[in-house]
């Protein structure tokens, strides 16, 4: 049993499972990765991908355009990164407080307006397979990186963009002064508080993406709570890649390809108790996160609100 | 000071509409969807039921079985007036249901129901400070009578009987003998169904292969979904599945168009082309049982058990998928032989 967890159609069917499962895990944790450079921890990812989830179904659901649908999971995540933004950046309560709020929010407002607009769980089509031209017939990669929907390529363009933005744009400097040294920011005459609303808006509105990743390109139905706790996982992933694009892939991948692995060793029949192997992905994230060094230090200003001296 | 205020202000508001919204908050639940406290009172005082949920009650498996159940009761009996249902879902923490399950005691209901093993501490201790109440637990077989409680019932699904059934369609319409099951967590209810399930397949086609994975979870749909990716991908033709995750599952079946065999509810709007037929949990009878039973002053002591049999468990077949006569008829006599005792179900 265990050799036909090693024979190519297995590996294959590993990476491509893994690659798919990442999807709503990057979007969520690249756009953590925004509020969190800047200095602001939301625990609320979960409640801002519910609402994403429930908006882009209720669009799709009632006939209209798929990319209306995401568009509209956008802008509702957006409204929740401003949300977050007025309790904890204006209003400067607790960070890890008001983001569990927001997840509370989130979880209630999706399950309320889900039973009283839909009522049952229903299905609808959405993204289909997009075999991208010339590259889907590459040998094996063409099938595990490009045989899937749309959003998952977009969840994977989102890396290098956020890279891009963060360590290359003069907004990206902000970010990470606004997220470092506040005080110093502010004194050569960037908004602190400004660009942490911004982060917070591009957050929400990469949240609600994955949430419509999930409920019209994954699994295609809304149901109560159906993230089931992703966003925290995603929240995680922002410190695991030690707050870089590249660290968020890297963490997003080896958690998603491991459960995928523990999915096949489950299927394939290899006598290890089931309790065991779906622990399989957490235990090696912390593996993995305890072995490597730290490259970069948190930002200095993570959870603190600002507030100019006088 | 003047943002203080403002931040308190904005701490209230944002508490009381998590309060509201928030399925999780037991200072809500009380209010589910019972009539307003001051509702004018009939002549003749409603039945008063409550209910504690692990998932929601639109989830297509365990916990809209009893609460579709709870409804079709009360439609019988004559609509709020006659019998009143409050209910608290998504309460996955115990110790949220536990308090939500003493709030509903102390504020009178005939019957509270907690729907989950994992309520059974919780919902021991308020029976017995409450021994006026009548409550019930599921999936249970333990009605508290060694403990010298008698407010307690109890009920359970032998999943395991319409597992076996649809073991045997499974193995039946299968053509490359490779089945796959999407399994929530090893214990309970999905386990027995499961277990059933394969003794079915084995019975019918031993040399069919079963294979099964568990999530660790009831809710992990992304999860559930991927499951049955890789059974599929692992050769599977026919896939089931337990809990209300396997909405995902449903999903990844029908685009596959690979067939469903579905429990707990109907889950046919799923995938009204891949769908063959569901186990439904029928709880009618075991509700009207019970309120018959407290209003003749006896408030518990019964441990009911759902089978073929008895009617509380039905194999609904989706009538837009044709199934094989010689399929049906060998899953009728499976339900015969189960009936009269002649096919066991388990190992």
């Amino acid at each position: 049993m265990l050799n036909e967890l090693f024979t190519l159609a297995t590996l294959i069917g590993i990476l491509h499972s893994g690659v798919r499962l990442a999807t709503p895990y990057l979007f969520a944790a690249l756009g953590e990765t925004f509020a969190q450079r800047s200095g602001v921890l939301n625990l609320g990812v979960d409640g801002m991908m519910l609402m994403g989830a429930f908006t882009a179904f209720y669009v799709a659901f009632n006939g209209g355009n798929l990319w209306l649908a995401v568009a509209a999971a956008i802008g509702v995540g957006c409204l929740m990164g401003l949300l977050m933004g007025v309790v904890s950046v204006t209003m400067q309560a607790e960070q890890g407080i008001s983001g569990i709020g927001l997840y509370l929010f989130g979880l209630g407002l999706s399950s309320l307006l889900f039973k009283t607009l839909i009522g049952s769980v229903e299905s609808v089509s959405g993204f289909p397979k997009l075999a991208l031209p010339l590259l889907s017939d590459l040998p094996i990669i063409g099938y595990i990186f490009f045989d899937h929907n749309v959003l998952v390529y977009l969840a994977y363009l989102m890396v290098p963009v956020t890279a891009f933005v963060l360590n290359r744009t003069t907004f990206g400097l902000s970010i990470r002064a606004v997220g470092h040294n506040p005080e110093a920011a502010d004194s050569l005459g960037v908004s602190v508080n400004r660009v942490r609303y911004v982060t917070l808006i591009i957050g929400g509105g990469l949240a609600g993406v994955a949430g419509a990743s999930l409920s019209i390109g994954l699994l295609n139905v809304f149901q109560e709570n159906m993230t089931n706790g992703l966003g925290f996982i995603a929240v995680a992933l922002v410190y695991f890649g030690s707050w870089r694009a590249v660290g968020v892939l890297g963490g997003a991948l080896l958690f998603s390809l491991v459960n995928a692995l523990q999915l096949w060793v489950q299927v394939l029949g290899i006598p290890i108790p089931s309790d065991i192997a779906v622990m399989l992905p957490y235990v090696l994230t912390i593996v993995v996160l305890t072995l490597t060094v730290r490259q970069i230090q948190q930002p200095a200003a993570l959870t603190k609100p600002y507030e100019r001296g006088e | 000071m003047y943002r203080r205020l403002i931040l308190m202000a904005t701490f209230v508001l944002a508490l009381a509409l998590a309060a509201c919204a928030a399925p999780a908050a037991p200072a809500a639940a009380p209010a589910a969807d019972a009539p307003a406290a001051e509702a004018p009172a009939e002549t003749s005082d409603p039945f008063r039921i409550a209910i504690v949920m692990p998932s929601s009650t639109t989830d297509l498996a365990w916990s809209q079985a009893m609460y579709d159940a709870l409804k079709s009761v009360q439609a019988e009996m004559g609509g709020e007036a006659s019998l009143e249902i409050a209910y608290s879902e998504n309460m996955f923490q115990v110790t949220d249901a536990a308090a939500a399950i003493r709030d509903y005691a102390a504020e009178g209901f005939d019957l509270v129901i907690a729907h989950g093993t994992q309520y059974g501490n919780s919902m021991f201790e308020v029976a017995t400070d409450f021994p006026e109440t009548s409550f019930a637990w599921g999936t249970a077989v333990d009605t508290g009578t060694e403990q010298g409680l008698e407010n307690i019932f109890a009920y359970e699904a032998a999943a395991d009987e319409g597992g076996y059934v649809n073991g045997v369609i499974a193995a039946l319409l299968s053509e490359a003998n490779v089945i796959g099951v999407v399994g929530p967590v090893e214990a309970g209810d999905a386990k027995l169904y499961i277990d059933g399930f394969k003794k079915g397949v084995m019975d019918t086609k031993p040399d069919a292969v079963v294979n099964v994975s568990f999530t660790g979870n009831f809710g992990d749909t992304a999860l559930a979904a991927e499951a049955a990716n890789v059974h599929i991908q692992a050769g599977a033709d026919i896939l089931t599945g337990s809990a209300q995750q396997v909405v995902g599952a449903v999903g990844v079946a029908k685009e596959n168009g690979v067939k469903w065999l579905g429990t707990q509810s109907d889950q046919t709007s799923l995938g009204p082309d891949v769908v063959v037929a569901n186990q439904v949990y029928e709880w009618t009878g075991t509700v009207k049982d019970m309120i018959a039973k407290i209003q003749a002053g006896e408030l518990g002591g019964t441990a009911y058990n759902l089978t073929l049999a008895n009617g509380g468990l039905v194999i609904a077949y989706n009538s837009a998928v044709a199934v094989p006569d010689d399929v049906k008829a060998a899953a009728d006599a499976a339900i015969a032989g189960i009936e009269d005792g002649s096919i066991t179900t388990m190992e």
